[in-house]
């Protein structure tokens, strides 16, 4: 139910996004879906690719700092008000979302997002309750 | 006109004044040989016995102190007073969070605000002047040490501390002050501030700056002047010798530091070697006190580069001058102030849980403040993928550098190995000031 998502720091400055892009590129690592939050000093890269260990360790040896990290993938309607349906349900059981992305799944055309909660089981519960479609991480890999 | 405060001894002829030096060593060497255990040791080690000391020329045979001897001996061990005879105590920054301490006697203090006094004339002062004192009150030995002397000189001191420019802006122009004593960087920082509030303070009643506790440069002088007409005094001073007034720039030339010679012994040695260098020559100043009841050191070692002249002086003091400093001997910062070293914002980073030291210091000075950047490596000890993770460890930092060393500084998070890793000593500064 969970998917993994590598995270990489990254200072802000020119180039360091094609860097990391270029490494992956060569290593034949796709990049699934990807967010990248910043400050004014730093920034921090958050992908999901279709061969986590691989993509980090071929940064890593680059000498990257990269970690991993559980998320949830949930499958939205795409349709006014889909996102808010799920939200509403986080929320009525208060779970946090620390950071969320989006993405379109390429075949099928649902709107696919991408949770990182504080607590994650819980968050997987309720939305299984919901009768929300959580996406395995398998499948997103090779989407 | 009377330019001296004591003008006998600040005019001593040079044969009576090595006299009453000589005659005073012996004395010190004699006091800490039988209070202070360190230097028996240390005089016992070197084979040297009190009686020996025959004339200036044995004060080199005498062994060095140095400022780690002070932290070994923390808080107490150096005095030579016992406790219900100091009536003060002020400390300096230390390199592992413990400070290094010094103690006073009644007749310690009555000699600093003497020698303060004196500095005030020396550099254009007199009884009647308001004393404008921006040196911070504390441990640190500025504010109450400039006090002390302004009080003894018989002028009027406003004790307002550092901080809130703006109302120092208005006390000044209210309070009519005529002498202002602070950091040189601070005196920039406070012409800019007036500028910004649209004081004149170039039209004020200041007349003289005295400023010290951090390097600064001739360059920087004719910028104070210029800002803020006034004639700006270099003084010189440290706490383990006593606080500010060991030396002070005579107005008459502003070409070196008159040191109280009648109280204090500087000597200019080779760092490396230890021996003395030649006249004029440039090395690190060592200080002997030969007055001093609380805490008297045998030839301190200060870490201070500077030289030593004993050409006559348009002002007619007798004592020597030192050169305006030039560096340091160790790896010591100077940052708006405070003594910074970067072994200190070492132990504060491996206190903090993941944080590896590797991490490099970035000193500049913008709008005239001297600024610290701590560049930080994240690794994966500390890495999050929540970007409020890395802000709260940022400011972590930051809070644990400002509650240790009184100094503000930015943390800035940076990519592994970025920081220059080199074979031998590692590069951990980059100071930027042009001074």
């Amino acid at each position: 139910m969970k998917v993994e998502q590598i995270s990489i720091f990254i200072e802000n400055k020119s180039g360091r996004l094609a860097e990391i892009t270029r490494i992956l590129g060569e290593a034949g690592i796709n990049i699934r879906a990807l967010s990248l939050a910043d400050t004014s000093d730093f920034g921090i890269l958050r992908l999901i690719v279709n061969e986590v260990e691989k993509a980090k360790t071929v940064l890593k040896d680059k000498g990257f700092t990269v970690s991993k990290t559980e998320v949830v993938a949930v499958e939205v309607p795409d349709q006014p008000g889909g996102l808010s349906t799920i939200l509403q349900a986080l929320d009525r059981d208060t779970i946090n979302v620390e950071y969320m992305y989006a993405f379109v799944e390429r075949c099928g055309g649902n709107a696919v997002i991408i949770f990182r909660f504080d607590e994650t089981d819980k968050a997987i519960a309720t939305l299984t309750a919901n009768n929300f479609n959580i996406l395995a991480g398998e499948r997103l890999y090779s989407m | 006109m009377a330019n001296y405060f004591n003008e006998e001894f600040e005019t001593l002829p040079r044969a009576a004044l090595e006299a009453l030096q000589l005659k005073r060593l012996q004395a010190t060497v004699a006091r800490v040989y039988a209070n202070v255990p360190f230097y028996k040791q240390a005089l016992d080690a070197a084979g040297i016995k009190p009686e020996d000391i025959k004339s200036l020329a044995d004060l080199q045979r005498l062994p060095f102190t140095t400022k780690q001897n002070m932290r070994d001996s923390y808080p107490y061990g150096l005095f030579a007073a016992p406790m219900e005879e100091i009536v003060r105590i002020h400390a300096s920054s230390g390199t592992t969070g413990k400070p290094t301490v010094v103690g006073y006697t009644q007749k310690d203090i009555e000699t600093w605000s003497e020698l303060m006094a004196r500095s005030f004339m020396a550099a254009g002062a007199h009884k009647g002047d308001i004393i404008h004192n921006s040196y911070g009150y504390g441990l640190f030995t500025g504010g109450l040490g400039a006090h002390y002397g302004a009080e003894k000189l018989g002028a009027s001191v406003i004790p307002i501390s550092g901080g809130n420019t703006k109302r120092q802006i208005m006390i000044m122009q209210d309070f009519g002050s005529t002498v202002l004593t602070c950091t040189p960087s601070y005196s920039l920082y406070l012409a800019e501030e007036a500028v910004a509030e649209g004081v004149d303070i170039k039209s004020s009643k200041l007349r003289v700056g005295i400023f010290g506790a951090e390097p600064w440069s001739e360059a920087m002088r004719g910028e104070i002047e210029a800002n803020l007409g006034l004639d700006a005094i270099d003084i010189y001073g440290l706490s383990e010798i006593m606080g500010p007034g060991v030396a002070i720039e005579c107005i008459e030339e502003k070409h070196g530091l008159h040191i109280w010679e009648d109280h204090f012994i500087p000597e200019i040695i080779n760092p490396e070697t230890g021996l003395p260098v030649a006249e004029g020559e440039k090395g690190e100043l060592v200080i002997t006190t030969i007055t001093k009841q609380g805490i008297p050191l045998i030839r301190y070692r200060t870490r201070d580069i500077t030289s030593i002249s004993y050409a006559p002086c348009a002002c007619g003091r007798t004592h020597c001058r030192i050169a305006r400093m030039s560096g340091r001997s160790d790896d010591m910062l100077i940052i708006r102030g405070v003594n910074v070293f970067p072994s200190q914002i070492e132990s504060i980073l491996v206190r903090v849980e993941g944080v590896e030291p590797h991490y490099l210091l970035i000193v500049d000075r913008k709008d005239n403040l001297d600024t610290l950047e701590v560049q930080v490596e994240v690794n994966e000890g500390i890495f999050s993928d929540e970007i409020k993770v890395l802000q709260t460890l940022s400011r972590q930092i930051e809070k644990e550098i400002k509650d240790m060393l009184g100094v503000t500084c930015t943390v800035k998070l940076v990519e592994p190995k970025t920081i220059q890793r080199s074979e031998g000593k590692a590069q951990r500064v980059r100071d930027n000031r042009k001074l």
